[in-house]
């Protein structure tokens, strides 16, 4: 077992935190206050990412990314984790892997777009009603002739708004598990402006500003029978396969979120006198700082760990959940502590660290909610004694 | 041409320096240390003439502890074709002295046979400010440092330096030493492919020994101290006291 990074991961992390502060946090404060990214600057911003090689770096070279192993995949995420998520998720964009599950076409249609920077992908699952319970989902698809109509509502569908396509996530039918009754899904390619098909501009929302999340509608939406992704009836398994470390994604831009919290936090306490003292050589301040630094390596620890198991081929559900779940967790204490120790500063927009601190309240819910990610991570240990 | 360029592995200049409680250096134990950033930006020069056809294979070379290989391994992830590395210290705080590396550069030189040396006007570490113009003693070659611009046009050189209160422009026959400032221009990122090419560029391993060069250093350090803290400021009550004083007591009015 060792620790250090290879030259390669170092370089990584240089150019991608480099870029980064020179890059993205000059804009930053702009967003915050409009809510809005606008697109002369996503382009000018994307020229930049691509002249960098950190546009999509997420996919395989022989589509054009960098082929990262997933270990410096999840570095590069942390780095870029730092800064306003509209800024880096849309301007250094990292298209969903499970473009690679496309056919050939599929891949030439939507995938090469993605990598060029022509548009953006998004992913239609939640509903309504169907939230952590994806399975229980309304909005269905059935088969009319060799077409597909698609009807129903999704919502919280992040970037939408830009997107030139939508995978979206219906119901086919039902079967019987051993938990029951449960919908068969099946995913779909829908290209927006398909008759149909509607992208309706969502909620105002606390964390994330200029990233927008939307309400898509299908109407009698039908389309052809070529722009399903993967199999009929199999549109988990899809995802399964190829949204596999979604989670490590959220644990690292977590990761990333946190050192630059702590860094300020620290700094601060180094610099803030009161009483006649650095405000850090107060026990009540000091031992804050400890305790958001152990918190933070430990979140590192394991989303590295299950970072290098997921290459390795030996990751569990586990594993990746106990790193979201601790990333997430974490990011909120250390944002939390980190304008307690600013005091009154802190709140002020002048620093980062109150959208840190909005920002942070989203982890613990989207990509598994914590609940869900112990869940999973209890059920794997009562499974094998008969749970 | 062939271009050498020199890279030095120093500390971050984002780095908050503390020197040792003994008072013999600075404290360099897990401490981040980067590429020089004249360095980088002489790296940069060399990719851009190559860029431009000028230049057909740049060579970077660093003289130091082993770690220096993660500096080399930069500079060839930026563009540069292949490395040399001479390890001529154990421990990291062994600063080599300019004269030293003046003489392995030298060698270097007489192996590879390059056009063009472009460095770094000096190390932020030491600030010495002195290895190009040895290395230029040493061959023989013309030298041109402070460098904010550089052209190559056929056998020659062509280099604007910032020189006190202005701008002088020298022609240099070639082969030359070059050492660059910081206005030449602004280096580039290691791009992620690029970063990833560059585990597959050779990475020469050598010893002063190999040269024939003793690396013993012939400076002595007496005493390495903090800068003195700045002694605390006076509030004033009105903008004619400010200026009184101004006129008064600092004299500057």
């Amino acid at each position: 077992m060792h620790f250090a990074m290879t030259d390669e991961q170092r370089m990584i992390v240089e150019t991608t935190r480099a870029f980064v502060e020179t890059e993205l946090y000059p804009h930053e404060a702009e967003i915050e206050r409009t809510g809005h990214l606008p697109m002369e600057l996503i382009r000018e911003l994307q020229a930049k990412a691509m002249a960098a090689g950190l546009y999509a770096a997420n996919m395989p070279e022989d589509v054009g990314g960098a082929g990262l192993d997933t270990l410096s995949w999840l570095l590069y995420e942390k780095e870029l984790g730092r800064a306003n998520y509209a800024l880096h998720w849309t301007c250094v964009a990292r298209p969903s892997n499970i473009l690679l599950a496309g056919t050939p076409e599929q891949r030439e249609k939507y995938l090469v777009p993605c990598m060029k920077g022509e548009t953006w992908d998004c992913l239609a699952m939640t509903e309504p009603g169907a939230g952590s319970d994806l399975r229980g989902m309304s909005a269905s698809a059935r088969q009319d002739g060799t077409d597909w109509v698609l009807n129903g509502t999704k919502h919280f569908i992040s970037h939408a708004d830009i997107a030139g396509f939508t995978i979206a996530f219906m119901a086919t039918g039902e079967e019987d598990t051993p938990r029951g009754r449960k919908k068969k899904i099946t995913a779909f390619f829908v290209d927006k402006g398909t008759k149909g098909f509607t992208v309706r501009e969502g909620y105002r929302n606390v964390a994330h500003r200029g990233y927008t999340n939307a309400i898509l509608e299908f109407d009698d939406c039908r389309i052809p029978a070529e722009n399903v992704l993967g199999e009929v009836h199999k549109g988990f398994e899809v995802a399964g396969k190829w949204l596999g470390a979604t989670r490590l994604q959220v644990a690292a831009t977590c990761l990333g979120r946190a050192d630059r919290a702590l860094a300020h936090a620290l700094s601060w306490a180094a610099e803030r006198r009161q009483f006649g003292q650095q405000i850090g050589k107060f026990q009540g301040i000091g031992f804050k700082l400890a305790d958001m630094a152990t918190e933070l390596k430990a979140a590192e620890l394991l989303t590295w760990e299950a970072g290098w198991k997921y290459d390795a081929g030996t990751v569990t559900e586990a594993d990746m959940a106990m790193a979201k779940l601790k990333a997430s967790e974490m990011l909120a204490m250390v944002a939390d502590e980190a304008i307690q120790i600013h005091g009154g500063m802190g709140l002020m927009d002048e620093l980062p660290l109150e959208r840190i601190w909005r920002d942070a309240r989203l982890e613990r819910i989207w990509e598994g909610t914590s609940e869900i990610q112990r869940h999973i991570i209890s059920r794997e240990m009562l499974r094998p004694l008969g749970g | 041409m062939k271009v050498l360029v020199p890279v030095k592995r120093v500390i971050d200049y984002n780095v908050k320096v503390r020197v040792k409680t003994d008072g013999s250096g600075v404290d360099l134990a897990n401490v981040k240390m980067s590429m020089n950033p004249f360095d980088e930006i002489a790296v940069e020069e060399a990719i851009r003439l190559k860029e431009a056809g000028t230049v057909s294979e740049i060579v970077a070379v660093s003289i130091g502890v082993k770690q220096a290989q993660e500096t080399l391994r930069t500079a060839l992830a930026m563009g540069a074709d292949r490395a040399i590395l001479i390890v001529a210290a154990d421990d990291v705080h062994t600063d080599i002295e300019p004269l030293a590396v003046a003489k392995l550069l030298k060698a270097v030189i007489d192996a590879e046979d390059p056009g063009l040396v472009i460095a770094g006007k000096q190390a932020i570490d030491n600030d010495m400010n002195a290895t190009g113009q040895m290395l230029a003693a040493l061959t023989g070659w013309a030298q041109a440092t402070f460098a904010s611009e550089l052209k190559v046009e056929g056998e020659h050189a062509l280099v604007t330096r910032e020189v006190d209160g202005g701008l002088q422009t020298i022609k240099v026959k070639m082969p030359a030493i070059v050492t660059v400032d910081l206005r030449l221009n602004e280096p580039r990122y290691a791009s992620l492919p690029n970063i990833m090419k560059a585990k597959k560029k050779p990475l020469e391993e050598k010893t002063p020994a190999d040269y024939g060069v003793d690396v013993t250093p012939r400076l002595e350090v007496l005493k390495t101290s903090e800068p003195p803290a700045r002694a605390a400021g006076v509030k004033v009550g009105s903008v004619d006291e400010l200026i009184t004083k101004l006129k008064d007591e600092a004299g500057v009015l």
